[in-house]
């Protein structure tokens, strides 16, 4: 593909010798991208982004509108009156709030307890220390909709069902997290400084308060960020533990989607009030997300 | 590090009894907040549920169950929407992963060339992935509407359809394949970058002193040099479309995955047997039968990509 695009090697050095490329060192190659990959690039950005745009448009005009022969491709005039309609058909102003309450908790929660396990995983020596770790790492392969069932008994056992905290708890659960945070911790706390610390007679307590969270602030902010937006997105068990009288954004969503409401205009519209949270935290911290997935990555 | 604190004891040999025990013990506290949840939220559910699935329980009443052997799994293989899921999961999980990968690799490798507004084209890619399913299922269903999609419409004008998305066996699963392949390429090239950069640049030096070209740097160089990265996205992915879900159902919003079932994948049958018709215990069971898949698919990737390592030592 680049191959076509870019230019034939440049011109030959008076050696004889190709000429050497600026390289960042052990950073794979760095040769100059041609119009062809900026093409590509371009066109799957747009594809990227086309569904948002789409919704956009669907969500300002009526639905008449969308059933018109050729379809309009840019927005109307219709958006807050569309927005009235959702908020009036499907609560999505209890909605959105569930879900902020929803992922907010989830968000501390899981990069609290993470964080902490995460630390000791990495920095403190305890017998099983090994077991456990392969323990959380293995059933982070294990599908957490397996689990659902016997979840699904149990809260109800609990007379949980219908109540936030149903899908707060098991959110605080996150093998990924503990790992994500303890390769950060390994990777960016170094032994000296705990040595030092205890030396100077600081408790582990304490270590971890004035040593430990200082240095994995950076990596607790990306975890918050992926937390906040897997809470926010999840989708089987909210609609398995909650219903339309205690929804999250999600299951408003399903039950818009559901036959309930058959204005095409009205569901966009709710499906972009349900988004626009977290393409607002994306859009603000896309940056950190991208870096904190490619940190996450399996590297060779 | 034992071997420090155990010198460090030596060394302060004063140091209270209390305070040592305290030291030993105290790591734990640092993972039992973690641990008590993740014991009765996550791995209690997870073997119980192969329990539940020997048993016959109802949804009115989760509480009462009453042993029933393997009858629900029996109940399970003599259901041809049972095996019509099955077929679907794996006809969706190919149309959904393979172009997914092969297209994400084609990604990443452009981005890993020197580019103009590298953050922005990196996060615009990732922008699918911050949807719902919800959400991006609800647009697409819209964008592949028969009458006023603007799928059609467009193929309309090349002289195509209007194709019926949603009724057809093959349309319907290349439709929600879609969903799956937009929602994630981006992710999984910022994945198979973040695998290149660690790729040594004295490697494609050496390709290029040799005369490889650019296409023989890319299949010589970087893709064995992405190998444990590429078995990472296999094994994601495929678990990924064993448990797909929610695009089927929300696609139509029907729990049966179409009117014929004809786009139903076990994720979704087991939500039908479960909260549709009530048989939980049922429901159980196929989970059970979707862990085993995976564990199944897991292991065969696994020994393809150690015959793989050891055919490559071998030369």
């Amino acid at each position: 593909m680049t191959a076509l695009a870019d230019p034939p090697a440049p011109v030959v050095s008076p050696t004889g010798r190709p000429p050497v490329r600026p390289r960042r060192s052990g950073a794979g190659r760095t040769l100059k991208a041609g119009p062809l990959a900026y093409a590509v690039l371009i066109l799957a950005v747009l594809v990227s982004a086309f569904p948002f745009y789409w919704t956009i448009v669907a969500a300002s005009r009526t639905n008449a509108d969308l059933a018109q022969v050729p379809p309009s491709l840019v927005p109307g005039p219709h958006l807050i009156r569309n927005f009235e309609a959702v908020l009036a058909e499907a609560d999505i102003g209890k909605a959105l709030l569930n879900s902020l309450i929803v992922s907010g908790s989830i968000t501390v929660g899981t990069v609290l307890c993470c964080t902490l396990a995460g630390f000791a995983f990495a920095k403190l020596r305890f017998r099983g220390r090994g077991a456990l770790l392969a323990v959380t790492v293995g059933t982070m392969m294990i599908p957490p909709q397996l689990g659902v069932i016997p979840l699904f008994m149990l809260i109800a056992e609990l007379q949980w069902v219908n109540q936030l905290q149903s899908v707060i708890l098991p959110g605080l659960v996150s093998a990924f997290g503990v790992f994500f945070m303890r390769q950060y911790l390994v990777q960016s706390l170094p032994d000296e400084l705990i040595e030092a610390a205890r030396v100077d007679g600081a408790s582990t307590a304490r270590i971890f308060w004035s040593i430990v969270v200082p240095i994995a602030r950076p990596g607790m902010a990306v975890l918050g960020l992926l937390t906040f937006m897997a809470a926010w997105n999840d989708f089987f068990w909210p609609i398995v533990a909650l219903s339309s009288q205690e929804p999250t954004v999600q299951v408003a969503l399903r039950q818009l989607g559901g036959g309930y409401v058959h204005d095409q205009s009205v569901i966009m519209a709710g499906t972009l009030l349900g988004t626009l949270p977290v393409l607002l935290v994306f859009g603000l911290l896309g940056r950190q997300i991208v870096g904190g997935i490619m940190q996450g990555a399996v590297k060779g | 590090m034992t071997l420090t604190a155990s010198a460090k004891a030596v060394s302060v040999p004063r140091q209270p009894v209390l305070r040592r025990a305290w030291r030993a013990v105290s790591p734990y506290t640092y993972v039992a907040p973690f641990f008590t949840l993740f014991a009765a939220f996550g791995l209690f559910p997870l073997v119980y549920t192969a329990y539940v699935s020997l048993h016959r329980v109802e949804l009115q009443d989760p509480g009462a169950m009453e042993w029933r052997g393997l009858g629900n799994y029996t109940a399970l293989f003599g259901d041809e929407f049972f095996w019509t899921a099955l077929r679907n999961t794996f006809t969706i999980g190919v149309l959904s992963t393979v172009p997914q990968l092969v297209m994400a690799l084609a990604l990443a490798h452009l981005l890993n060339h020197r580019l103009r507004g590298r953050t922005f084209l990196r996060t615009a890619m990732l922008l699918p992935y911050a949807t719902s399913v919800a959400a991006a299922t609800l647009v697409f269903a819209q964008l592949f509407g028969r009458d006023f999609g603007l799928f059609n419409y467009v193929l309309g004008l090349v002289g195509v359809g209007p194709i019926d998305w949603q009724s057809g066996t093959l349309t319907s699963q290349i439709a929600v394949s879609t969903i799956v392949v937009w929602r994630w390429t981006g992710y999984n090239a910022l994945i198979y970058l973040a695998g290149m950069q660690s790729i040594p640049s004295e490697l494609y030096e050496a390709a290029e002193m040799d005369g490889a070209s650019r296409w023989r740097q890319f299949f010589h160089v970087t893709l064995p040099g992405l190998r444990p990265t590429i078995l990472f996205t296999v094994v994601v992915s495929t678990i990924g479309a064993t448990q797909l879900f929610g695009e089927p159902l929300l696609f139509e919003g029907s729990m049966s995955g179409g009117i014929s079932h004809q786009y139903q994948t076990l994720g979704l049958y087991m939500y039908e047997q479960g909260w549709g018709f009530f048989h939980l215990g049922r429901a159980a069971a196929i989970a059970w039968v979707m862990f085993l898949l995976i564990l199944v698919l897991v292991g065969v990737n696994a020994l393809i990509a150690r015959r793989r390592s050891r055919k490559e030592a071998g030369r």
